[in-house]
């Protein structure tokens, strides 16, 4: 338990706790940039108390990063993947190729009638049996894909939205670091409830004045693109998000 | 190990799934940002007494309007339209309601207010965020009031930097060679004026030929090329007091004397023995020293604002090209290898790159490239165009361009032109009289 709980600040580099300095243009928040100790407890803790048959079905990592958004199931698209498998099932290899041969019609005569509440009684349970597994593999994949993150096109959506809104400064050196992190607590509405900027102790360094005219502008940017273009569902999943900012790529040209 | 497998898994499988989502945003606009300039507010009883004084109307909205103009031809900020603004300006001096400006999209907001006290001019501003609801700055000034137009100025190069994080060129001036009449006998006069092209003065009388002036970067003193008597002298005039003197007579032909970084040396080429070198002088002992010595042809040297190299353009290779040496002559280094022929290379004074004049295909062109003669960018293209000369911090260039001003191209005007880095910013800069060979000052206000 202390190997796992311990763990996860292995995974992290430690980070230099910057002084708090009060700055009075921007908004420090108290919090420091630690990673995530509580929230990994409480979800080992979490993952304890549930199935942990769900754990053993779930995909392994590497098929759920394969999953790609697009193909996150959407409530039409889950009746038709249980149908095929229903159709696969209840008919058997042999059938299969005489059903190619026939028409609808003529497949209908292919049936028993005096079997056919058997079938049905069977297709049942194989539907049954069906469905929930897929309905468990899907949701277990739709849960990873919320944790992974954004969808390639959210972020496209998201990135477009601040492209639109961040002046970059057009006088910073462009052979320094331009690189701005903020961390951001967002409304379900895509308002942002609070932002922080995670290197903030950079502004007061010596020689480095032009990254508080840079945090700024990635401020700026923020609050006029409110509310961000975030997904509709799936809050907990972007409720936090970070946004680095980096205006290297547009200085150099 | 199926099992330890297991447990590595369990572990991890938490963290991975909740690390926090990250997104790079690596592109931005480079639109100019849209900024409010309210007129400063100034009381009844001081307007009338700025009125008396300097016969303006309202000297609170002029200062405004050099802020605005200033801003504008940066090239980085739009002004707002004033007939948008909500609030009036003593009380958006006080506390803007930044709901009304961000209304009009304004993203940031200058306002301010203007007195006489004592028979000085006391000028405070401030620079408001308006999407952050919060103000920037706020600075006050008190000079004598015939000195308006450098507080706008002075205004604008603050807003500057602290908006895009590097210094203002605003409270600089420009001395250039104003010329007048044909190309055959053309009067050439020392002028300065306003980087805006405001308060225009000549500095000589036009009965000597003048040529290429050139600031000291630490103080208002010019260097400049004169001819006695046919012969080629180079002058020290100090801007403040008039006062001018003669550093010395060279021999043959004799080119642009530009000041080392620390305004201590002269360095400039002439010809010695039918060859032209590269030379300094120092200004305290007038000891001349030779930098160069090749049998070609060296010329327009201009030093890195470190002082520890010298860039200058030399035919060496059998073509002019730029190239750059320690400032005590050594490790001499050919950095442009493009097309054409290169001329009149100066170092930028943020260091980083080298402004140039090409001559190719019958076309001049202005570029800057690297010091290491890589990224060469050519940023304006004319029939003729030469001299550019930096602003004090390195992000625009002034220039002059003759063009024709008759079909059989026998008729030119020389004007005096600025282009920012972009390439994209270019602008005519007014003077009363054709113009050539300019030179930016460092900032007045330093």
């Amino acid at each position: 338990m202390i190997t796992a709980l311990s763990l996860p600040f292995l995974a992290k580099k430690p980070i230099d706790l910057p002084p708090i300095v009060s700055i009075e243009l921007i908004q420090i928040t108290d919090k420091t940039n630690i990673p995530y100790a509580p929230k990994a407890k409480k979800i080992i803790d979490e993952i304890k108390e549930k199935e942990k048959k769900l754990v053993s079905e779930q995909a392994p990592p590497k098929k759920v990063k394969k999953i790609k958004p697009e193909s996150v199931p959407l409530p039409n698209e889950k009746v038709e993947k249980v149908k095929k498998p229903e159709e696969d099932k209840q008919n058997p290899e042999k059938i299969d190729t005489e059903v190619k041969q026939v028409s609808e019609f003529e497949k209908d005569e292919l049936f028993d009638p005096n079997n056919i509440a058997a079938l049905i009684d069977k297709s049942k349970e194989e539907t049954a049996d069906t469905i929930n597994k897929i309905d468990k593999v899907t949701q277990d994949q739709q849960k990873n894909i919320e944790n992974i993150g954004l969808s390639l096109s959210e972020e496209d959506a998201l990135k477009a939205q601040i492209f639109g809104c961040w002046s970059i400064p057009l006088g910073l050196p462009y052979n320094e670091n331009l690189l701005v992190r903020i961390k951001l607590q967002l409304n379900p509405d895509g308002t942002v409830l609070q932002s922080e900027i995670l290197d903030h102790a950079r502004m007061n360094k010596p020689g480095q004045g032009f990254y508080k005219v840079l945090a700024e502008s990635a401020l700026r940017a923020i609050k006029l693109c409110q509310p961000l273009r975030v997904p509709t569902t799936g809050y907990e999943r972007w409720k936090e998000l970070q946004l680095n900012f980096d205006a290297r790529e547009m200085l150099e040209g | 190990m199926k099992r330890f497998l297991y447990i590595i898994f369990f572990v991890f499988w938490p963290i991975y799934a909740w690390s926090l989502i990250e997104v790079d945003i690596t592109r931005g606009n480079l639109n100019p940002l849209p900024i409010a300039v309210s007129p400063l507010s100034i009381d009844e009883e001081s307007r009338k007494k700025f009125e008396q004084i300097l016969n303006k109307k309202n000297i609170g909205s002029e200062i405004s309007v050099i802020v605005e103009k200033n801003l504008k031809t940066s090239g980085l900020f739009n002004p707002l339209d004033k007939d948008a603004f909500l609030q009036a300006p003593d009380i958006a001096n006080l506390k803007p309601r930044f709901e009304d400006w961000n209304l009009i999209k304004a993203q940031a907001l200058i306002t301010g207010k203007v007195n006489l006290i004592d028979e000085k001019m006391r000028v405070e501003f401030r620079l408001w965020d308006i999407l952050a609801g919060k103000e920037m700055m706020a600075l006050a000034f008190t000079t004598v009031p015939t000195n308006w137009r450098r507080v706008g100025h002075i205004i604008t190069d603050k807003v500057y930097e602290r908006l895009t994080g590097e210094k203002g060129y605003f409270d600089t001036r420009i001395i250039y060679v104003a010329e007048d009449g044909p190309k055959t006998k053309r009067i050439k006069k020392l002028a300065i004026m306003d980087q805006d092209g405001e308060n225009n003065k000549f500095l000589t009388l036009g009965n000597e030929l003048v040529l290429t002036p050139r600031f000291n970067p630490t103080s208002q003193m010019v260097t400049y090329l004169s001819y006695f008597r046919n012969l080629p002298r180079v002058y020290l005039l100090d801007i403040e007091t008039g006062m001018q003197e003669v550093v010395g007579d060279f021999p043959g032909m004799t080119f642009a004397p530009r000041f080392s970084p620390n305004g201590k040396k002269i360095i400039m080429s002439f010809a010695k023995d039918g060859n032209s070198d590269i030379y300094t002088m120092d200004l305290e002992n007038r000891v001349v020293e030779k930098i160069t010595n090749h049998p070609s042809i060296d010329t327009s040297p201009s030093y890195s604002p470190d002082g520890k190299y010298i860039c200058f353009n030399s035919d060496r290779s059998g073509y002019q090209q730029i190239y750059i040496m320690k400032s005590d002559g050594t490790n001499v280094k050919r950095i442009s290898f493009g097309k054409g022929l290169y001329g009149t290379p100066v170092w930028s004074p943020r260091g980083d790159l080298i402004a140039f004049t090409k001559l190719h295909k019958g076309k001049f062109y202005i570029g800057v490239m690297r010091i290491d003669g890589s990224g060469e960018r050519l940023l304006t293209e004319n029939f003729y165009q030469e001299a550019p000369s930096w602003s004090p911090n390195g992000r625009v260039l002034i220039f002059y361009r003759e063009t024709k001003t008759d079909d059989k191209g026998e008729g030119f005007s020389a004007k005096l032109w600025s282009i920012d880095l972009t390439g994209y910013n270019e602008r005519l800069v007014n003077t009363p009289t054709d113009a050539s060979d300019p030179s930016w000052s460092s900032l007045l206000s330093n």
